[in-house]
């Protein structure tokens, strides 16, 4: 394995690659109807992204529209919304980072010390339930619980300081936490489950010998299982890097509200309401700010994955 | 594996012989740190759970706090004699049931030739479906073409365009390549047998475990998403049941004049609160139903992903 060499492809003639090809004509077959769906409704809106380029109308469809240059990137990056989308994208992905990559990895060290198996199955199943909720229901959840009038956070207000609970559903400042913590609340236990699996291979000889030197349990969770899952995590945390410019639309549109759009008007759904949403829409201009997200995603994810191939030679594509 | 189970114990057993100071400090510590996590999870369902069995005044006074209190089921009297919401159901299971299968027919037949050795071009083949995972034509190009296509107010709006997802493709493709024996395709070879038989009567036999991964990862998705059917459907008879959530649970616009029976009209704002945990429970308890049947499915789904694809 020097150089690699099986993996080096013996050069072929034509004839033969063609004769390969036709062999194996039937799995072709079987690609046909995947491949047609891919490049019709991944790759053809990517030939709409032009649009982005071009001013459109509706009457010249895409391809007939005039184009503009960058005229539309231009007003986005001189609008007033530029920089507070921007911010407000940063700050609610870089938040989630920093408080949803720890947890599931203290969960699965704290499992994994259990010494109850039924105790821990349970714990387990529970920390998963919540994963399954929609993000519909989980943000109605929210709603029904920090309602200032009946829900469950104003009685336990009431009960406790006696006056009258602020609606925070409605409040800017609280939008990132209620965004974060929430998020926690619902895929903690799930993205547990890949370090309680590689918790699971940690062999069992590594405890026993610690253990005749008197290492203490919490001396074993530092040295045996959190090097364990070390590398899980770091390829994890490198990956969730490159996601940072990416906030989902689903929940943040639905969290949003006509008082908290200050802090909650994420990128896509400022593309949304560019182009779908208002009542004036404009495609071209939501197309080129929707562009703009995706071109800086891509450029971090390729950042991302040199970095995890130059550390570990390992990569996603 | 027995040994390792053994040995674990043994060293379990002996941990707790002599149990250091040290270690019964940390032991108390991460059964009250877990004990936290876990109520802080199932505290605010077993609340929900709790009001929804509740009566509209006991929930519209806050007198619920862990119990149901006065127990009742009028919530979920009022959610089945919501019109929008019994509409919302059936096309929620029409959408599910379709479009999964179309998703797991669709992976699969991709799956397949992707994990095969023998295609030329493969590496072309990956890099064309992987490069959608990192870079789209986003929602405005994709709302153009769907509405060219004249899907928009069709059931096909929402199922055709995620018809694959690249990552359960890459988890169906590692499972068909790891776990089904290169012999075996030799040996089936050698007898004359065909790729597309070998598919048929080979691969999707011995790929159970994975299509039960798909059909749950692309159900779920299916009975959970709204935001297809938010951006392509206009007329509310075809509204999928997140959306009618939506609308009760968030945009906060019951329909009263559906609300027929004039006692429950009085109790009207009780009775909107009360309808929203019930209906809470009743759009979840499908999903929730299923998992403790498909959770080692499930796990195995999460890890098999987790391999590089």
């Amino acid at each position: 394995m020097k150089h690699n060499t099986a993996n080096v492809a013996v050069p072929r003639k034509k004839g033969r690659v063609l004769k390969r090809i036709f062999s194996c004509w039937q799995l072709y077959l079987f690609l046909l109807i995947p491949l047609v769906y891919l490049f019709i409704f991944c790759y053809g809106p990517m030939t709409g992204l032009q649009i982005a380029f071009k001013k459109f109308r509706a009457a010249d469809g895409i391809w007939g529209s005039p184009w503009v240059g960058f005229d539309q990137f231009t007003k986005f990056f001189q609008s007033y919304m530029f920089a507070r989308v921007l911010r407000n994208t940063i700050i609610v992905s870089l938040y989630s980072l920093i408080a949803g990559f720890p947890m599931p990895i203290i969960l699965a060290l704290i499992l994994n010390s259990l010494r109850s198996d039924r105790y821990r199955k349970v714990a387990q199943t529970i920390t998963y339930l919540p994963y399954f909720i929609s993000t519909v229901v989980l943000v109605g959840i929210l709603t029904q619980m920090l309602n200032p009038r009946v829900g469950l956070v104003a009685n336990l207000y009431r009960i406790f300081a006696d006056s009258e609970m602020p609606n925070v559903m409605a409040s800017p400042g609280a939008f990132p936490h209620l965004y974060v913590w929430s998020g926690v609340w619902q895929s903690m236990g799930y993205n547990s489950i890949i370090y309680i699996a590689a918790l699971a291979n940690t062999d069992p000889e590594l405890h026993e010998a610690a253990e005749v030197d008197g290492a203490s349990r919490f001396q074993r969770v530092i040295h045996i299982d959190l090097p364990t899952i070390l590398p899980t995590a770091s390829i994890l945390l490198i990956m969730n890097c490159g996601n940072i410019m990416n906030v989902g639309f689903e929940k943040a549109f639905l969290m949003q509200n006509n008082v908290n759009m200050e802090t909650s008007e994420v990128i896509s759904t400022y593309v949304y309401k560019v182009g779908l949403g208002n009542t004036v829409t404009d495609f071209s201009y939501a197309t080129a700010i929707g562009l703009f997200n995706s071109i800086i995603n891509l450029i971090m994810i390729i950042v991302v994955n040199t970095i995890t191939k130059r550390l570990n030679g390992n990569s996603l594509f | 594996m027995k040994a390792n189970k053994n040995s674990e114990y043994v060293v379990g057993n002996r941990g707790k012989r002599r149990m250091s100071k040290d270690d019964r400090i940390y032991y108390t510590v991460i059964h009250i740190i877990l004990a936290i996590l876990l109520l802080t999870i199932i505290y605010p369902l077993i609340y929900i759970v709790s009001s929804s069995f509740s009566s509209p005044t006991a929930v519209s006074a806050g007198r619920v706090i862990l119990w149901p209190v006065d127990l009742s089921l009028e919530g979920y009297q009022a959610v089945f004699e919501n019109k929008d919401v019994l509409s919302g159901y059936g096309n929620t299971i029409l959408y599910t049931a379709l479009g999964t299968t179309i998703n797991v027919c669709f992976t699969m037949i991709a799956a397949y030739p992707l994990a095969s050795r023998k295609l030329v071009g493969k590496k072309l083949f990956m890099f064309l479906f992987t490069f959608t995972m990192i870079f789209n034509g986003g929602m405005i190009p994709t709302y153009i073409l769907i509405r060219d296509l004249h899907m928009i107010d069709t059931i096909w709006a929402l199922v055709i365009p995620g018809a694959i997802s690249v990552y359960n493709l890459m988890i169906a493709r590692t499972f068909v390549q790891s776990s089904i024996p290169q012999e075996l395709y030799e040996a089936a070879e050698l007898d004359g047998c065909s790729d597309a038989r070998y598919f048929f009567s080979m691969v999707l036999p011995l790929s159970k475990a994975i299509i039960a991964v798909l059909v749950l990862f692309y159900a779920i998705g299916h009975w959970n998403a709204y935001f297809n059917a938010f951006l392509y459907l206009n007329d509310r008879a075809k509204f999928p049941l997140q959306l009618i959530l939506r609308e009760i649970l968030i945009a906060n616009s019951i329909n009263n004049a559906q609300i027929v029976d004039p006692e429950i009209a009085a109790a009207k704002q009780g009775m909107a609160e009360l309808l929203k945990y019930s209906l809470i429970l009743v759009s979840t308890v499908p999903v929730m139903c299923l998992y403790p049947f498909v959770q080692k499915y499930f796990v195995k789904g999460v890890m098999i992903g987790s391999v590089k694809g």
